[in-house]
């Protein structure tokens, strides 16, 4: 009988016992704890000013992003390279898959060019599982089409972690289109293994299918969802969707689904407010909110990076200095 | 006059006479000339004699939904590859979808499918004609010119007859040439981009859904257009609980329908979706544990009449890319038979029915004089040992595509001889080198 389980290969390469991350529903408790411990190690580093250990120096990772994207991208880049690591970015556009050529023949050629990582953005949920059983070497999940992006869980994860001290036990609500967000199902998994009690809210055309079945609470209205919330994620909202009969018009998705002071009235004091970027500045989220002192919309993307480096770190097998872990 | 061959000490497993017994089966002119415990073996010259002790041997197998993809996509299979796979698997009789290119919508195609056939199969093949022109559910096809030239039935199979109006005016035409006309159950504008079952599964793998209503809306517009008309329907593939439900009611109001159900429809769930193997991606999708439940239970009872394979081969090129991106379909004749003895065996639905199934229900679909071992019947039998067991190699498929979930997967129930018209079509090489036939 063939296996049939929805998990990725196996691999002791590294302290971290995967050889890919491919998505947070894969990782457990203890993996997730030591990507973050190493991501506040490499951010003591960043912070103070002192020259990071180059533990990328010599090794390539190649950056192929077949979906545009730029923070994500310039992320990993830029993670890579301060670690000391070479990077090279292949994108849909210039690349042979312009020409027909298919993602497993363009990985297969990337390959052969040695890199020591790949990350992956592909608009097809599970296009990075081919390339994990196909390729001998780790596979980053940049984003697959709606079902994962585990590095931007892991820095809401760093983030929620800074700024209130704990995941555990903390209550954290999801904003907008669930079905289509690879970023929810990504945090949904990762929150619920630290510990965290995770509900979403968004128009019932923007649910997943039995989306309670993930054990998250489920709203449809969001002056109750907010309340008691440490934790309010908003989403970016595609306007393509909004054309396509699941939702009538921006306008109408902001009033019951945007995040605005209004709405925090009914929130906690200190709750803090997320979101993954770009923003849609007056749709999703208000421009009051998205700039306040509850914002911590900035810091994501700066613990974005860090985040990457842990990872990439891990996943290629380097070693840190003795007495730092 | 001698005999083309004679069967020894054959379990005769025949639902279509509630014949089981141990005997002889003579066959002389491509036809059963006798069988029992009594048949009297022409005397003089020697007679061919194939010794079945231990095995069953059953009328012919006849599989209504097969793609040949000739003409048109002959990279992915031929008539000959097709038939030849066909014949390993059992099947002495098959009907080919319309979906070929150009679409088997006019007399000429379903004739040059008919001449291919005279001259590279060994097996019976008998073409399904388009409903509409192209497939494109914009205007009847010629249904007539096709009946006349041999068609046994209608379908746009692959695509769904979205306009109501033209679908009833298809099964009125069809009562003129008392064709059935075979749905394809899928709307849509419900199923859109969607690539796997919509529930659970799809929100965790991130995958577009396709509901089950999409597949219940149709069978039940069509069951009511057939009542309207008083027309003969069958549905494919039937996949949702939902769907048994439908069929079940129309069957007690006595509406004139008939149905199929796919081996993978009987043996896989949408769990198995997560590998991202794109052999899993198929129309109507894998289903849920209770949609097993309850087409096994319709197959068992009789509300689904019919088994079969929906044999969809597709190269390579088709399947190894992004999930979203495959082509549906996966190749079933030469897996088929395992599958349905599984079901046999693990959920006790009784050989006869399953036999039945596969010969004297399918036949009555499709109007052909096929499925029975009746004296004066053609001679086509299939003989498999009911024990033995094996492992399903991919690379073993006579077929030109590979595109199965199921390898690799242990199997119990093993075709040893094809046979039509009398002539050993196919037979398992390796008992023959033991000396099967003599």
């Amino acid at each position: 009988m063939t296996e049939n389980k929805h998990k990725p290969s196996r691999g002791s390469h590294n302290s971290l016992g995967i050889k890919s991350l491919l998505g947070t529903e894969f990782l457990d408790k203890s993996q997730i704890e030591q990507i973050l411990k190493h991501a506040f190690l490499f951010k003591e580093w960043v912070d103070s000013g002192k020259p990071v250990p180059q533990t990328l120096l010599g090794k390539t990772v190649i950056l192929l992003f077949f979906e545009p994207s730029t923070r994500t991208r310039s992320s990993f880049e830029l993670a890579t390279k301060r670690l000391g690591g070479n990077t090279l970015v292949l994108t849909k556009e210039g690349s042979s898959a312009e020409k027909g050529e298919t993602l497993v023949d363009t990985a297969k050629t990337v390959q052969a060019m040695q890199p020591d990582a790949l990350v992956l953005r592909h608009s097809s949920a599970g296009s990075p599982f081919h390339l994990d059983q196909i390729l001998d070497l780790p596979v980053v999940n940049a984003g697959d089409g709606f079902h994962e992006h585990p590095t931007q869980a892991l820095l809401d994860l760093m983030t929620i972690q800074q700024f209130k001290g704990k995941i555990e036990g903390l209550k954290v609500l999801i904003v907008g289109d669930i079905a289509h967000s690879r970023v929810a199902r990504s945090n949904i998994y990762a929150l619920q293994k630290m510990g965290a009690q995770v509900s979403v809210c968004g128009p019932p055309t923007l649910l997943p299918p039995k989306v309670e079945q993930m054990g998250v609470g489920v709203y449809y209205e969001l002056d109750k969802a907010v309340k008691n919330k440490d934790v309010i994620m908003t989403l970016r909202i595609q306007f393509e969707r909004l054309n396509a009969g699941q939702s009538p018009s921006r306008g109408e998705y902001s009033k019951f689904y945007g995040i605005s002071e209004s709405v925090l009235k009914s929130a906690k004091s200190d709750v803090l407010i997320m979101h993954p970027g770009p923003v849609n500045r007056g749709v999703e989220i208000s421009p009051e909110v998205a700039d306040g002192s509850r914002s911590v919309i900035l810091n994501q993307v700066g613990n974005g990076v860090i985040v990457r480096m842990a990872v990439l770190h891990l996943l290629t097998g380097g070693k840190l200095p003795e007495g730092l872990v | 006059m001698s005999a083309d061959l004679v069967i020894r000490r054959a379990r005769i497993f025949d639902p279509s006479q509630n014949l089981d017994v141990v005997g002889d089966i003579l066959i002389q002119n491509g036809k059963i000339q006798a069988l029992g415990t009594q048949v009297v073996v022409p005397q003089g010259k020697s007679n061919p004699e194939l010794d079945a002790k231990g095995w069953l041997v059953t009328p012919g197998w006849i599989d209504i939904h097969t793609h040949l993809r000739e003409p048109g996509q002959t990279h992915k299979e031929t008539i000959r590859t097709g038939t030849e796979a066909a014949a390993a698997g059992g099947f002495t009789s098959i009907a080919c979808m319309a979906n070929t290119k150009p679409v088997n919508d006019s007399s000429f195609i379903t004739t040059y499918i008919q001449q291919k056939v005279a001259t590279e199969s060994s097996i019976n093949v008998y073409p399904i004609g388009a409903i509409t022109k192209g497939l494109e559910g914009q205007e009847l096809a010629e249904i007539g010119s096709m009946w006349e030239a041999g068609i046994v039935a209608i379908s746009d199979d692959g695509k769904t007859v979205m306009n109501s109006y033209l679908m009833r005016k298809a099964l009125d035409y069809s009562k003129r040439f008392n064709l059935a006309v075979v749905c394809h159950a899928e709307d849509a504008h419900l199923k859109g981009r969607g690539v796997m079952n919509e529930g659970f599964n799809s929100a965790r793998f991130g995958l577009r859904g396709i509901p089950k209503a999409s597949e219940e809306i149709i069978v039940a517009r069509d069951l009511l257009l057939t009542e309207l008309t008083g027309a003969r329907l069958h549905v494919a593939h039937v996949s949702t609980a939902g769907s048994v439900a439908l069929i079940r009611e129309a069957k007690r109001r006595g509406i004139q329908v008939t149905a199929e159900v796919t081996p993978h429809h009987l043996t896989l769930t949408d769990e198995v979706v997560g590998t991202y193997d794109t052999n899993t991606k198929v129309a109507p999708p894998l289903r849920e544990p209770q949609d097993i439940e309850a087409v096994t239970e319709a197959l068992a009872d009789g509300t689904i009449d019919a088994l079969a394979s929906d044999h969809a081969p597709h190269s390579v090129e088709d399947k190894e890319v992004e999930y979203d991106h495959a082509e549906f379909g996966m190749v079933g004749l030469e897996t088929a038979f395992p599958l349905y003895y599984r079901v046999a065996l693990q959920k006790g639905v009784s050989l006869k029915r399953i036999i039945s199934a596969m010969t004297h229900k399918p036949a009555e679909i499709i109007g052909i004089p096929k499925g029975t071992l009746k004296v004066g019947a053609d001679a086509d039998i299939t003989i498999f040992d009911p024990e033995m067991k094996y492992r399903i190699d991919k690379n073993e498929f006579r077929s030109k595509s590979r595109n199965t979930p199921f390898d690799g997967w242990d199997v119990q129930g093993k075709v040893r001889y094809t046979i039509v018209a009398g002539k050993v079509v196919y037979s398992d090489a390796q008992k023959e080198a033991q000396g099967g036939l003599r």
